[in-house]
């Protein structure tokens, strides 16, 4: 059951916004909204204005969800804007439908897919693409569609290797697409 | 019986409402503005060579004249969803506004939801409500596929919507409020309207269900006026034709709250009814004109009911 007074406890059921910065933070080891916007910025050279509306919560540890409103803090409630990111962990990770939302304008760390990796990708497949000369870790894998760049999903980049993340709900859309 | 006998006399042609409720609809899709234009959305579908065919009345409703959707590159992107082109009409009837808030009180599997956020240029407060927990997960996974980041998703009966959870005792607190700009009620029903696309429900139709369903349509379209403000919005929906469900519900809400049954704007090319002052023994209000019945053999879609009601000040 939740302690209604321990502010410092991080309950799995409801949303809390985060601290804008560390010295708001009440709850140990909570990103602040200025390091998951930073975090966006620096992994994938995002703009940080077009987070400015944006309030930013954790459901559950590390769980970071990204709203374009204003409501209460905390709440109860069963969703709130979007899953996209996961922290608490050493390398952060973000969500496929973050990343096809905010990396439209990405400048950094954006691996782009030739027609058939891109199939292969987002049927959830693992390919050897030692071309890459970027960085490691996770990336946005994009593919052209209708004359512009268009992110895919969260690819994770390791020993020449790109693993797609793209979740399996999202893999069986399209197993008709060829 | 079959229940479109029993609403057959309503409409203009019966013989063409009857012809039309036997044929299938065709495969149509929402181009979704927070992901892409519906240029792009276009080009693309002409890039894969998936043939379609824009709607008279809205550029963003397409029809798909072979596929189904979720089998292409736009739909993987989140930038087409499925949805009956006659379940278009709601949204339109209810004209959210960036920054507004706004509750959708029967939100599962969130077609309508997902176009109001698209409408609010994903932007203020979206609470896609429904009472069914394991349609929430449909609504959850249709808004992050569209990129919908402005809505909250709850649980509650909307009969008795509690906005407890929004700060309706804390009016000091940032982020709080207690009432609503606009409120959509697109309620469950008979559903005879979407018997091209799922002929079971009519061999299903019971008068009881009809008298059953139509309590719940009342508390909860009687809840949306209590938690709308002064002036604003709400729209009711459904998709059967039953009087009971459609305008006995409004005239029983009329009678009770304090709003008014207001005309609104169908877009053009799009062919409606008005609703009806009388059904067997029955005489409602004479606003519920205002309302606006959709007949499968008119556009060549479902059959929809809507009206549009505004709070008084």
């Amino acid at each position: 059951m939740r302690d209604e007074t321990a502010e410092d406890e991080n309950w799995g059921q409801q949303f809390d916004r985060l601290p804008a910065t560390p010295d708001e933070r009440v709850v140990e080891a909570r990103p602040t909204r200025t390091e998951v916007v930073e975090w966006w910025v620096e992994r994938f050279g995002i703009d940080p204005k077009m987070f400015d509306g944006y309030t930013f919560w954790e459901k559950g540890a590390g769980k970071i969800w990204a709203f374009n409103g204003e409501v209460v803090d905390p709440i109860e409630v069963q969703g709130l804007g979007m899953r996209i990111l996961r922290t608490r962990q050493r390398h952060w990770k973000p969500s496929t439908n973050a990343v096809q939302r905010f990396c439209r304008d990405a400048t950094k760390n954006v691996i782009e897919l030739s027609p058939g990796e891109a199939t292969a990708f987002v049927a959830g497949h693992d390919q050897q693409l030692d071309w890459w000369e970027g960085d490691w870790g996770y990336l946005t894998a994009a593919h052209e569609l209708a004359g512009e760049r268009e992110p895919l999903g969260v690819g994770l980049y390791l020993h020449g290797e790109l693993r797609s993340t793209v979740p399996k709900g999202r893999q069986e859309e399209l197993v008709k697409l060829d | 019986m079959n229940p479109l006998e029993r609403y057959a006399p309503l409409v203009d042609d019966e013989a063409a409402f009857l012809e039309a409720c036997e044929r299938s609809l065709p495969s149509v899709v929402r181009v979704n503005t927070i992901k892409t234009t519906v240029e792009r959305a276009r080009e693309a579908l002409d890039d894969e060579g998936v043939a379609y065919e824009p709607t008279d009345w809205h550029p963003g409703i397409l029809k798909l004249e072979n596929s189904s959707p979720g089998t292409n590159w736009p739909y993987f992107h989140g930038w087409l969803h499925g949805q009956e082109e006659v379940s278009a009409l709601p949204a339109i009837a209810l004209d959210p506004q960036p920054g507004e808030r706004i509750w959708d009180t029967c939100a599962a599997p969130g077609s309508k939801t997902t176009q109001i956020a698209a409408m609010m240029d994903d932007e203020g407060v979206l609470i896609g409500n429904d009472n069914n927990l394991g349609r929430l997960s449909a609504l959850r996974h249709n808004a992050e596929r569209l990129g919908v980041t402005n809505l909250v998703v709850s649980n509650q009966d909307a009969r008795n919507f509690s906005m407890k959870p929004f700060g309706e005792r804390t009016p000091d607190k940032s982020g709080s409020f207690e009432q609503f700009d606009r409120v959509l009620v697109d309620a469950p029903c008979s559903c005879e309207g979407t018997c091209r696309k799922n002929p079971d429900v009519l061999d299903e139709w019971t008068m009881n269900h009809v008298a059953s369903v139509a309590g719940i349509q009342k508390g909860i379209l009687r809840r949306a006026v209590q938690v709308t403000k002064p002036g604003g919005t709400v729209v009711y929906s459904t998709c059967t034709f039953a009087p009971e469900e459609n305008e006995a519900v409004l005239d029983f809400v009329l009678e009770r709250e304090d709003c008014e049954i207001v005309a609104w704007d169908v877009p053009d090319g799009f062919e409606t009814a008005p609703g009806i002052t009388e059904w067997e023994d029955d005489e409602y209000d004479s606003s519920v004109t205002n309302a606006r019945r959709v007949y499968p053999h008119q556009n060549d879609t479902g059959g929809f009911f809507t009206a549009k009601l505004e709070v008084n000040a």
